[in-house]
């Protein structure tokens, strides 16, 4: 049975998609609630970006099932695409086009009359502060205006569902803080939103749930919170003065801390889960007073959500070569 | 709105989409009018003293052939305008609209239409201006440009497709420019294909650049003097009708093909 549009906006059901011998898909579910941002958070080659291709027709699934708005993407993709918005990975604005003639084009697709189309750019337009812009050809702006044009792109038919796929990846800082900013409004609106990210701190920033994915599979699930209490409590890091104060400083953690401390030579740091956060701390210092450790600088944070993905995977979410080359593959099958 | 409406109009907004590419980059409407002027000047000028009795009427003769020619090469300028949409990932957008899934081949051909019919405009001057006349009647230079138009139409959905298989903008650069050099000169568009050996003068004679070019002199009153004349072949005695049925074929065989492909290339 398809979900009943007014709850959940988008549900998607074991969904498979092989390409050869890679399983880019191995039986993801996912369901958004209307109204609600889910962060589909996972590194290059996870297989984010196919599933927003499933999500929005552009490609069919070797098995599963997905619904969004109620409509089901294999038997009715036409209404799926009147319900939706997509805003890519690569910023798919026409160059030659100014601003006003890009939105203009994609009203006039989803079926608009001329002075609709004509109106709804102008409103856009003014709603991402391109006015200045608007009538000069797209070629003419920065990263930060494109991903703005974009994303505007992806709102002139009032979608019930947005999709915006890795909406900042290569964006300056403020290109990224600007993007995010538009993002905010949006929900601020209460459109629901399915938003992949490589980055942490934006899924941690925009989503209301979290789905973390590797390899394909969804491997972890809830809200940034709740993602970081998986973890554990806070973390207390120790820089001493000496490599050969390690060996003694990773001693006295042990003691203070609540599992074992992770010691990286390099950095001279060493790193311990505790679970009573500044009395470990007060505790850890008097210690390694006690020891004269030189102590060059101490730190008790919440785990990031690096830390999550970390734990989850036991390799960092923003640099793996081996799926980077993979996903770079992919893509180029893609633009073909 | 019906299916048919709606497509109609998708495909509009995309002709009027690709059209503005062209007037914000004009440095490729000046690739599709300068080469057929340059041809103009190097075989009026350079070949045409030594092609036929008399360069005057070779040049006449010539016009008819650069024509055909120039249309023909429209198919090159759709190769690349596919692969650059499909690099880009435009194609992409397109797709998660809900729009016709024909408009964008429609949307393509039909503004690669627009763009040799002014390619044939600068061409009809140039061949004016070299001493190249209209000589039959309103009707048959109506029909004449047809048939043209019409080759035009046909060529860019073979480029369509050679577009959308060569994948990327690198390979489309040569991929649509390289086959048309065979297919535009072992054709009657410059020399009589009478004058080639056997196996070629057979080639050339069925060769729908021929026919284009042979029908074009035809209905332009054009005249053929001397070892410029047609031969004897069926296609050789009936260029426009084998014209057109050659474009009918072309239309028949690379339309589905054409969109065929853009739907597997398309869905990857």
């Amino acid at each position: 049975m398809p979900p009943s549009a007014s709850q959940v906006a988008v549900r998607a059901e074991a969904l498979v998609k092989t390409y050869g011998s890679t399983r880019a898909l191995d039986g993801v579910d996912l369901e958004i609630p209307s109204g609600t941002v889910l962060g589909l958070l996972g590194p290059n080659g996870a297989g984010k970006t196919t599933v927003v291709r499933i999500l929005t027709t552009l490609l069919k699934p070797d098995s599963g099932r997905a619904f969004v708005a109620g409509h089901d993407v294999l038997a009715d993709p036409d209404a799926v695409r009147r319900s939706i918005g997509l805003s890519g990975q690569y910023a798919a604005v026409d160059e030659n086009l100014t601003g006003h003639e890009n939105l203009y084009m994609v009203g006039r697709l989803y079926g608009m009359t001329r002075p609709d189309a004509k109106a709804r750019a102008k409103e856009l337009i003014s709603r991402f502060r391109l006015v200045e812009a608007g009538d000069r050809p797209a070629k003419t702006y920065s990263g930060g205006m494109r991903r703005r044009l974009d994303l505007a792109g992806a709102l002139v038919a009032e979608p019930t569902v947005v999709i915006l796929d890795e909406p900042t990846t290569g964006l300056d800082p403020r290109g990224r803080m600007d993007t995010w900013e538009v993002i905010g409004e949006l929900v601020a609106d209460g459109a629901t939103v399915l938003l992949t990210t490589q980055y942490l701190e934006e899924a941690d920033q925009l989503a209301d749930t979290i789905l973390v994915i590797d390899r394909g599979k969804v491997i972890a699930t809830g809200t940034a919170d709740q993602l970081k209490g998986q973890v554990g409590g806070e973390r207390l890091e120790i820089v001493v003065g000496e490599p050969g104060e390690l060996a003694k400083t990773a001693e006295i953690l042990v003691a203070v801390g609540a599992g074992d401390p992770v010691i990286d030579d390099h950095q001279r740091r060493v790193t311990v889960k505790v679970d009573t956060g500044p009395k470990a701390l007060v505790e850890a210092l008097r210690r390694l007073d006690q020891e004269s450790v030189t102590v060059l600088d101490v730190a008790l944070h919440r785990p990031t959500l690096d830390d999550v993905f970390l734990s989850l995977t036991g390799h960092s979410a923003e640099d793996d070569p081996a799926t980077d080359a993979k996903a770079k593959r992919g893509k180029k099958g893609a633009a073909r | 709105m019906s299916v048919l409406t709606a497509n109609a109009r998708d495909s509009g907004v995309l002709t009027w989409r690709n059209l503005m590419n062209v007037r914000r980059q004009p440095d490729l409407l000046l690739g599709a009018t300068l080469q057929p002027i340059m041809f103009v000047l190097l075989f009026a000028y350079v070949f045409g003293g030594s092609i036929g009795q008399d360069p005057d009427a070779y040049r006449e003769f010539l016009m008819g052939g650069i024509f055909a020619q120039t249309v023909a090469f429209n198919s090159a300028y759709t190769t690349l305008g596919m692969a650059a949409d499909l690099e880009k990932g435009v194609i992409d957008r397109f797709r998660s609209l809900p729009m016709s899934r024909a408009a964008v081949l429609l949307g393509r051909t039909f503004s690669d239409l627009v763009v040799s019919a002014l390619g044939l405009l600068v061409m009809s001057v140039c061949g004016l201006i070299v001493g190249w006349r209209i000589r039959g009647s309103f009707l048959d230079a109506v029909l004449g440009y047809g048939i043209l138009l019409l080759f035009s139409f046909a060529m860019s959905w073979i480029g369509a497709w050679v577009g959308m298989v060569s994948g990327n903008v690198q390979v489309a650069q040569s991929a649509g420019f390289i086959w048309m050099f065979p297919v535009s000169f072992v054709s009657s568009a410059f020399v009589s294909a009478a004058s080639m050996p056997g196996f070629l003068e057979v080639i050339a004679d069925w060769n729908p650049v021929t026919a284009v070019a042979d029908a074009s002199r035809e209905l332009f009153g054009n005249a053929r003097p001397g070892i410029l004349a047609a031969g004897d072949s069926w296609p050789a005695q009936n260029p426009v009708l084998w014209a057109v049925l050659s474009c009918v074929a072309i239309l028949v065989i690379f339309m589905p093909i054409a969109v065929s492909k853009y739907r597997k290339v398309a869905s990857k």
